[in-house]
């Protein structure tokens, strides 16, 4: 059970996070992409995806990553990733609900560089009953 | 209306050519190394089958870069897909040795100005994998 405490709260990341282009290649290099001079659409997944697990397996949160399935994903890139960028990631914890024994929860990601948000993200995470 | 990578005229209605992405257990690794997400279920099918899953499935987020690959292709880059959403509404399913297709196509949706809104569709042995699959592209 999650503590419903923690909706409504946002947590930010304790480190700031480098985006290298050694980085952007790898992830462009799946997928076919050859002109990374800036990220592909999805990249930032990797950043935000990290913190919402450290964020939600937080004993006082209590969500058993294992059991986690992704349920739906949007971005909204304000302008594109590139190597170079520092970002402070955001994750608020915006609903949580029950339905047919699984935990659905709706976080948030918002990525920050300096004052400047450059992508935000929302995740639906299904936990497993 | 208005046109991408040269004269082809873009109306409400106007249906992308269809891509077709392919994907192994390999890929899955690599997706799984660039992304930092080692969730055993893409990697290991007596894992997989343990959780109740028919096989070891894709990462819906490798589902969903491959289909913002096919959009960056129309748009014109990475710099312009501006909104991208989806549902993973069913698993890509990849067994040990072979090859599944990903089969990417999408329609247009809205054109306000220099936006153009896609609705996108994926289906993975003829399955539809990806559920609300939109995406806002400028030119």
């Amino acid at each position: 059970m999650i503590n419903p405490d923690s909706v409504g709260r946002t947590f930010d990341s304790a480190d700031l996070i480098t985006v290298t282009q050694s980085d952007i290649d790898a992830f462009a290099g799946l997928i076919g992409e050859t002109d990374t001079r800036v990220a592909p659409p999805t990249f930032s997944i990797r950043i935000t995806l990290s913190q919402f697990e450290s964020v939600l397996t937080k004993p006082e949160i209590g969500v058993d990553w294992a059991r986690l399935v992704h349920g739906d994903q949007k971005f909204e890139i304000y302008r594109p990733v590139i190597a170079g960028d520092i970002f402070k990631c955001s994750a608020t914890i915006e609903t949580l609900r029950s339905v047919a024994g699984n935990e659905i929860i709706s976080v948030r990601s918002d990525l920050h560089n300096g004052s400047e948000l450059v992508v935000s993200s929302w995740a639906t995470l299904v936990v497993r009953g | 209306m208005g046109d991408i990578g040269g004269a082809r005229m873009i109306e409400v209605g106007t249906i992308l050519p269809t891509k077709i992405f392919y994907l192994d257990r390999g890929l899955l690794k690599a997706y799984a190394d660039a992304s930092g997400d080692h969730n055993p279920i893409h990697q290991s099918e007596e894992f997989a089958r343990s959780v109740g899953l028919p096989n070891v499935i894709a990462h819906g987020m490798l589902t969903m870069a491959l289909v913002g690959k096919f959009i960056t292709d129309w748009a014109g880059g990475s710099a312009n897909v501006k909104e991208f959403s989806a549902r993973f509404i069913k698993p890509v399913i990849v067994p040990a040795g072979e090859k599944v297709d990903l089969t990417v196509t999408a329609t247009v949706i809205e054109i306000d100005g220099a936006q153009i809104k896609l609705d996108c569709v994926a289906t993975s042995a003829g399955v539809k994998v990806l559920g609300m699959a939109k995406a806002v592209v400028t030119q």
